[in-house]
């Protein structure tokens, strides 16, 4: 694995891959890679918890599996399933060897479908699991989950115990609509993860964007610090104010001021409610 | 090293942090990769593997501020062999002010540090063994300095998005200098006392234990924060119990279809699904005098609740009662509708002291209909019903034809059923009675409710 001897050389290198690191996150992920542990990240939607797992698949060369989670998530879908269809193909197409050279054949792993925790574990390269919003699943799911992160092997009953060939970096990624369990985050390095400061939201419209003029960034930053501290339904995320800047840049805007705001607001934000409240605000 | 961990790890267990041991052998383990010099790595370190919960940082950063400041106050020795601080001594408040604003408009961290060192020496009047807490030096160096005009005041001829931008402009740099003012006061304060004592005395309740009973305005604006992600989940519990039942009946059409492809052996059984019905819920609250900072919270939970649910109904009462449901349709400012709440809603029918059984009538009469086999039903109040008559079986009337019926009681269980309460009535009637006085009992109460 490429090594990062430093935080601030895990920093630079998640820069170049597009992604803006404070200090915290970058001493968590730092972390995370010298001690083997999983990373919980939790925060509002769209402050770049999914693109953190990206990037340090980026820096490290590694490839990336994504599990997104959902409710009702089981085994068969996040581990794996066997083959029922192709099993019976096979007991059907059977002439010769008897039942037990079947019964040894169907449970070989040409029947197995894997699915990404299996994936990730068997992987002999190492790689990134990203196990998307796993406040969704249930509680059972979550137990699973558990087993897999504290031991990183698997027992299928039919074929053993299988062990991962490599330590993959973990990153789970929570919305907080459910309080995980503690066995869970006791294993995991917690990263709180909330909107940016204008300043580091400054650059990280500069770096998604590049033709964005600097004092046009400086200007949307401190416009949507301003526009969160209202209390809105649902307050701009980072992803919104990059679309933002998107929109007025090619509006051939320079200068944020009430009036494009107020006309583009929508953009921003994604509740009546909140679009009305804050263009109140403006005209006043 | 091990024992200021240890030390440490204590102290964040009485502000109300759960530091497991496991947590912190890892964060010991984690201090060997992290350059202890500096303190911002060492504080992200020890965070992200002791603190597992967003609501935890804020006291766990206060008892951090206080146990590795210690270090440095030892090291060097605040007040000499640093030039800013002992020549400017002499200099006037204004000079000092002047300077401090410099540097926090410049966000120079260093030349804030150090003058806010010599603000708090020459202002602070910080007396060694004199048992006053922080906030009161703090306060002294505040006033002398003059901090709410430190700063430019919003321009008054600027735009409205301008006015608002410099206000937070303003805002956070009068928190900037605040919080190195502090520093500087606690390093005095541990040199002086000790760790221990003053994480002791800076130490904060625990949200989750506020009782909400007696709760200040600040704390119930804390609160107001706290509340959104607790009935989020109460939402959902409540949705996903109906979701995760098991699966209906065989539908034994679906199965021999399917059996089709697998040569028509049933490999793979369909089953019906069940209707999902989406909650129900109707809350009914008591908002009067006896417990109304209880009222307040018990509407910052109906509030959350209508934006989560479409299919949620809230009832106030008194001694009358009234549906409030579209006084918190999704979207209205929390306190415009508890204003309106307050002013407009018709809970009182006769002298406006609590009647429960007066309640139960009326709500029997007036909206039957919003009881249904599918309704779970939150009752909020503390069952005190001014000796008049409690009217049990109007309340059996309403439980018996709700699918789950739960009630919240403010009060500590052990005062129920002593003078005018009369829990002891209501309580069988119900599905569950809860004592719900502070954040980790509500917590507690969601945990059960999806069991239930």
């Amino acid at each position: 694995m490429t090594d990062f001897s430093s935080p601030e050389a895990l920093s630079v290198a998640l820069l170049n891959a597009g992604y803006l690191p404070d200090d915290h996150i970058a001493q968590v992920a730092f972390l995370a890679m010298r001690l083997d542990k999983p990373i919980l990240a939790e925060g509002p939607a769209g402050v770049g918890k999914t693109e953190l797992a990206k990037a340090l698949a980026t820096i490290t060369g590694r490839q990336l599996i994504r599990l997104q989670c959902y409710e009702g998530l089981d085994e068969s879908k996040a581990l794996y399933e066997w083959d029922y269809r192709k099993q019976l193909l096979r007991i059907q197409a059977e002439d010769e060897g008897g039942w037990n050279a079947i019964a040894d054949d169907i449970f070989s792993e040409d029947f197995l479908l894997e699915r990404p925790l299996l994936t990730a574990i068997r992987a002999r390269e190492p790689l990134v699991l990203l196990i998307d919003e796993v406040d969704r699943v249930e509680i059972e799911t979550e137990a699973l989950l558990l087993e897999i992160l504290s031991e990183f092997q698997v027992t299928i009953p039919e074929l053993g115990t299988i062990g991962a060939a490599s330590q993959p970096l973990v990153v789970l990624t929570s919305n907080n609509t459910r309080e995980l369990s503690d066995a869970l985050k006791r294993r995991c390095l917690f990263l709180h993860i909330d909107y940016p400061t204008p300043e580091r939201e400054r650059d990280i419209l500069l770096s998604q964007i590049p033709e964005l003029p600097e004092s046009l960034a400086g200007g949307i930053a401190s416009a949507v610090a301003t526009i969160r501290e209202s209390a809105l339904r649902k307050p701009p995320s980072v992803a919104e104010s990059i679309d933002w800047a998107r929109t007025l840049l090619v509006l051939g805007v320079d200068q944020v001021d009430e009036r494009i705001t107020a006309e583009t607001l929508s953009v921003l934000l994604k509740y009546q409610t909140d679009i009305d409240k804050v263009a109140a605000s403006l005209a006043t | 090293m091990i024992d200021i961990m240890t030390r440490f790890t204590s102290e964040l267990r009485s502000a109300g942090v759960p530091v497991s041991t496991v947590e912190t052998i890892d964060a010991a383990q984690a201090l060997g990769f992290v350059d202890l010099s500096e303190r911002e790595r060492l504080r992200s370190t020890l965070q992200a593997t002791m603190v597992k919960h967003a609501e935890h940082i804020e006291p766990f950063n206060r008892a951090f501020d206080v146990f590795f400041s210690l270090q440095a106050a030892v090291a060097e020795p605040p007040f000499e062999d640093d030039d800013v601080s002992s020549s400017s001594i002499d200099l006037s408040v204004d000079a000092i002010r002047d300077l401090l604003r410099d540097a926090v408009i410049a966000a120079d961290v260093d030349r804030i540090r150090s003058l806010s060192r010599a603000a708090v020496f020459a202002f602070g009047g910080v007396e060694a063994g004199r048992p006053v807490g922080g906030v009161y030096y703090l306060y002294r160096v505040m006033r002398r300095l003059a901090v709410d005009s430190m700063f430019d005041d919003v321009d008054s001829a600027a735009t409205p998005l301008e006015q608002a931008e410099q206000s937070r402009v303003r805002r956070r740099r009068i928190e900037l200098l605040r919080e190195y003012i502090e520093e500087e006061i606690r390093r005095l304060l541990v040199a002086d006392r000790g760790a221990e004592a003053v994480a002791a005395t800076i130490r904060k309740q625990a949200i989750e234990d506020i009782d909400l009973g007696h709760a200040t305005r600040s704390d119930l604006i804390r609160l107001q924060h706290t509340i959104r992600p607790l009935t989020r989940r109460l939402a959902a519990r409540l949705a996903q119990r109906r979701r995760a039942q098991e699966p209906g009946r065989l539908d034994v059409r679906r199965t021999v279809r399917k059996s089709m492809s697998a040569g028509g052996i049933p490999i793979d059984p369909s089953f019906k699904k069940r209707r999902v019905s989406k909650p129900d819920v109707v809350m009914l609250c008591d908002v009067s005098g006896s417990v109304s900072t209880f009222a307040f919270f018990t509407m910052q939970l109906m509030y959350a609740m209508r934006s989560q649910f479409s299919r949620v109904r809230v009832f106030a009462f008194i001694d009358g009662v009234d549906e409030i449901s579209d006084y918190f349709a999704p979207g209205v400012d929390f306190n415009e509708a508890a204003g309106r709440v307050m002013r407009e809603a018709d809970v009182v029918a006769v002298d406006g002291h609590s009647d429960y059984g007066r309640v139960f009538t009326h709500f029997e009469e007036l909206y039957a209909d919003a009881i249904t086999p599918r309704t779970t039903l939150i009752i909020t109040g503390d069952g005190r019903s001014n000796y008049r008559p409690a009217e049990e079986a109007k309340l059996a009337a309403i439980t018996d034809r709700a699918r789950t019926t739960w009630w919240l009681n403010p009060e500590m269980a052990r005062f129920w059923d002593t003078g005018d309460s009369v829990m002891a009535r209501y309580r069988d009637l119900c599905d569950g009675v809860f004592e719900v006085r502070t954040l980790r009992q509500l917590e507690a109460f969601v945990e059960k409710a999806s069991l239930g």
